[in-house]
């Protein structure tokens, strides 16, 4: 059998799904057996240039971190779908734009208000941003276009499969290459994770009755030990959060905060969350209810920490 | 005029790019270093809750996320005025002191060793950590491994997450660890620093005893004398954790030293509209351009910045190594930009001293891990030294701990100039009239700024860590005249 050719890419990322490929350690060696990386600019010496001559759909699978923020990561994403059989949008950032989504928002220009003139350490009397064309006294140089907004890879190319996370952890990152290696692939669409439930599923901690009076933030009180954080007060986003991590933050005595995106069939994370919300405030006051509910200072930032470029919201309209 | 782009096009999401112009007879009329990405940081975190930041600003880098935790819990515990506990403290600098291990151990192997391992003008088929295992045996390349993965599991176990962990709140940790784990810890310290000392001895025989490359480290090519910073215990000890951050100037005097909330007062940052990364300097001396020298506000904040801002190490063996550092390169401060490789790995032993020292103390298995705030939060300022450099966090926040300002000088921003300088001064001395431009040259260039370990090359953190270049030289209309390309099979 031939081996399957695979590339890996990062547009707008942190590195941090870099870091999770290469987690899966030891299988390395096993992936290798059975897959070619063709090109992966960050461990391997092949040239955008190689890309663009390779025929189209002569990669298998692509796997693709990272959101669609400058014109260069946008060329970079159509290029590789044309090149790749399979596009896999690998980690939360191409899934879902994830925290750097958060830029959504505001825009480019507040964005560099803030970063080129207003910080108190930058010293820019005369207000100059970066350019896409600048002339110097030896010739001309050129940066990318920043955009207004954090797209999602979906929202910019045809995705065949989605691997969550932030960044997904070795065992999801498993799974999906499973899947490809044996080449039993899930139907198109599918977000490949352990589970389709919520992340409480896979949770250990003991869940009783949610009826909320109050809630907590983090630094407001130290958690029960072994009680369901939703119940102390804690907004744990578990309840609207696809499990398949393991639970790994609530078992460190913190909430989760919903980094494997929505759970099977939801498409906007943050709404799920906060219709399950309202079923657990435990009062029928409007007064009360509003006075609960201003324990929660900064609910969009919060419950589309992860997911705002993916949701219905996209981002926010600025006049 | 000739224009040299070296633009690591393969890694296109704004990493870096060099651009080399040349005079019609060959030499350089000058040299340009491009960072071509915004993320916004600094807009998006306005309107989050102030206790989430740990985890929004690690994101900025999934390769040192620990450290950008680290800086922000800091400043949390600052902005809610509140004193963590005496084991938080001790579970915070722990876990930190893993990461150091790790971070430190990928960058030599996989980064910077090859050159010196492999050699400069060696094949760039050989040029990688792959090279290195071969030529300094498999079990090395094993211990390599070992050591990444066991750091990485105290990070996970401390942190709560192998990637971007989730453990930081303002006056604690949100997780104690027990004497199993505590066991644990002791045994991969102990391991780590034979693994450090180990490394120590692979630069000896590889680096130092050949006198190539001892000069190559001593030439005027690879020298720059600029500030420089570290973060210091009370001792004036290299800290990595906690103290004040403080100045020489490149004759070793020191120049000042100051408490996180003062930075405002020592450094300004300055933007140029080729780039979208900002210059920091230091204030008090002001910006007088790309030039290095005493009368330059320019500042590096390296490894061997931090030796060399330093009186010495706090642990034993470290000490050490660093009597024996300064006194192989003729005293302090040294100013060799590829001393830098030296020093990162007394840091290494080190991070690993101190892991074992604080894995040892009697308090790290406390249950008394957290502080609950009572002060309304207003403002703070948290700094850590990232293994790039200083790292300063600064937030404003409303009553309810909302945050409405955030200013962040992140490691690798702080070398920005001195990079920049570094790469200009060697492509000025390699590229000559009649020198035929060569890929042993070209990576030449890429070591002068390798040693900073920039964070714009976080990507080459991967197996196998050959960053790629291609370098297309144009005539005076613009016409391709000749390509040259590294790293490509």
């Amino acid at each position: 059998m031939a081996k399957l050719k695979i590339a890996l890419y990062w547009a707008a990322s942190c590195g941090g799904c870099e870091i999770a490929t290469l987690a899966i350690h030891e299988k390395i060696l096993k992936l290798a057996e059975v897959a070619d990386i063709v090109f992966w600019p960050v461990g391997l010496d092949f040239k955008y240039a190689d890309v663009e001559k390779m025929p189209d759909k002569s990669v298998d699978v692509c796997l693709f971190n990272g959101a669609i923020r400058n014109e260069e990561n946008e060329h970079m994403a159509h290029l590789l779908r044309a090149k790749s059989k399979v596009m896999i949008a690998y980690g939360s950032c191409a899934y879902e734009g994830c925290i750097p989504g958060l830029s959504n928002f505001y825009n480019r220009q507040m964005t560099f208000e803030r970063a080129y003139i207003e910080t108190p350490s930058t010293d820019n009397p005369k207000k100059i941003f970066p350019q896409t064309k600048v002339k110097v006294p030896e010739g001309e140089l050129e940066l990318p276009e920043l955009y207004d907004t954090v797209k999602t890879l979906a929202q910019t190319v045809d995705v065949d499969y989605f691997v969550p996370g932030c960044p997904p952890e070795e065992r999801t990152t498993w799974l999906a290459l499973e899947a490809l290696i044996t080449g039993k692939l899930p139907p198109k669409g599918t977000v490949i994770s352990h589970s389709i439930k919520a992340v409480c599923d896979e949770c250990p901690r003991k869940k009783e009755e949610k009826k909320i009076k109050k809630f907590y933030r983090a630094y407001e009180k130290i958690p029960e030990a072994e009680r369901c954080l939703l119940e102390q007060g804690f907004l744990c986003y578990g309840v609207a959060t696809r499990g398949g991590c393991g639970a790994l933050c609530p078992q460190a005595n913190m909430r989760c905060t919903g980094c494997y995106g929505p759970v099977e069939g939801v498409i906007d994370q943050g709404a799920h969350f906060l219709s399950a919300l309202s079923s657990i405030i435990d009062s029928n006051d409007p007064e009360e209810i509003q006075k609960i509910i201003d324990d929660i200072p900064d609910p969009a930032g919060t419950f589309y920490r992860y997911s705002l470029p993916d949701s219905l919201l996209r981002r926010a309209r600025i006049k | 005029m000739k224009k040299i782009t070296i633009d690591p096009i393969t890694r296109l999401e704004g990493h870096g790019k060099i651009t080399i112009f040349l005079n019609e007879d060959g030499s350089v009329a000058n040299t340009y270093l491009q960072i071509p990405e915004l993320r916004g940081f600094e807009k998006f975190s306005e309107g989050r809750i102030a206790e989430d930041m740990p985890q929004i600003t690690q994101r900025i880098c999934g390769v040192c996320p620990e450290a950008h935790h680290m800086a922000a819990t800091k400043a949390l515990d600052d902005l809610f005025h509140v004193e963590p506990t005496s084991t938080a403290k001790k579970l915070r600098e722990l876990l930190y002191s893993a990461f150091y291990v790790t971070d430190h151990t990928t960058h030599f192997y996989i980064l910077a060793g090859p050159d010196f391992v492999m050699g400069p003008d060696a094949s760039p088929a050989e040029r990688n950590i792959l090279g290195v295992i071969g030529k300094v045996g498999l079990e090395l390349g094993g211990a390599v491994i070992n050591t990444r993965k066991q750091n990485h599991w105290i990070i996970q176990t401390v942190g709560g997450r192998p990637i971007h962990p989730c453990f930081g709140l303002p006056g604690g940790v949100s997780r104690a660890i027990n004497e199993e784990e505590r066991a644990k810890i002791e045994e991969i310290a102990k391991g780590s620093i034979e693994f450090a000392k180990l490394t120590l001895k692979v630069f000896d025989d590889v680096v130092l005893k050949n006198k190539t490359y001892l000069d190559m480290i001593l030439s005027d090519t690879f020298t720059q004398k600029s500030y420089n910073m570290g973060l210091v215990d009370k001792n004036n000890k290299v800290n990595f954790y906690d103290g004040k951050v403080r100045v020489v100037g490149p004759d070793g005097k020191e120049f000042c030293k100051y408490a996180p909330r003062e930075y405002l007062e020592h450094i300004a940052e300055r933007v140029e509209p080729w780039t979208y990364l900002k210059f920091p300097y230091l204030k008090k001396i002001g910006w007088k351009g790309f030039v290095d020298g005493k009368d330059s506000g320019v500042y590096r904040a390296t490894p061997l910045s931090r030796l060399n801002a330093a009186d010495g190490m706090a642990t034993p063996l470290a000490q050490q190594e660093y009597e024996r550092m300064y006194s192989t390169l003729g005293g302090k401060p040294a100013n060799y930009t590829l001393a830098t490789h030296w020093a990162r790995l007394i840091e290494l032993l080190y991070a690993a001293e101190r892991l074992l020292e604080l894995s040892r103390d009697p308090e790290i298995t406390s249950p008394d891990i957290r502080n609950i705030p009572t002060a309304t939060p207003d403002e703070g300022v948290g700094i850590v030294e990232a293994p790039r450099g200083t790292l300063t966090h600064h937030y404003i926040t409303d009553e309810k701990g909302v945050i409405k300002k955030c200013n962040l000088i992140v490691g690798t921003t702080n070398n920005h100039a001195p990079l920049f300088m570094s790469i200009k001064k060697a492509a000025e001395d390699l590229i000559k009239p009649g020198v035929k431009i060569t890929e042993g040259l070209l990576n030449r260039i890429e070591m002068a700024w390798r040693p900073y370990d920039p964070c714009m090359s976080c990507a080459t953190h991967a197996l196998p860590g050959q960053l790629p270049l291609e370098v297309t030289i144009y005539d005076a209309q613009g016409n391709e005249v000749k390509k040259l390309s590294q790293g490509i099979s």
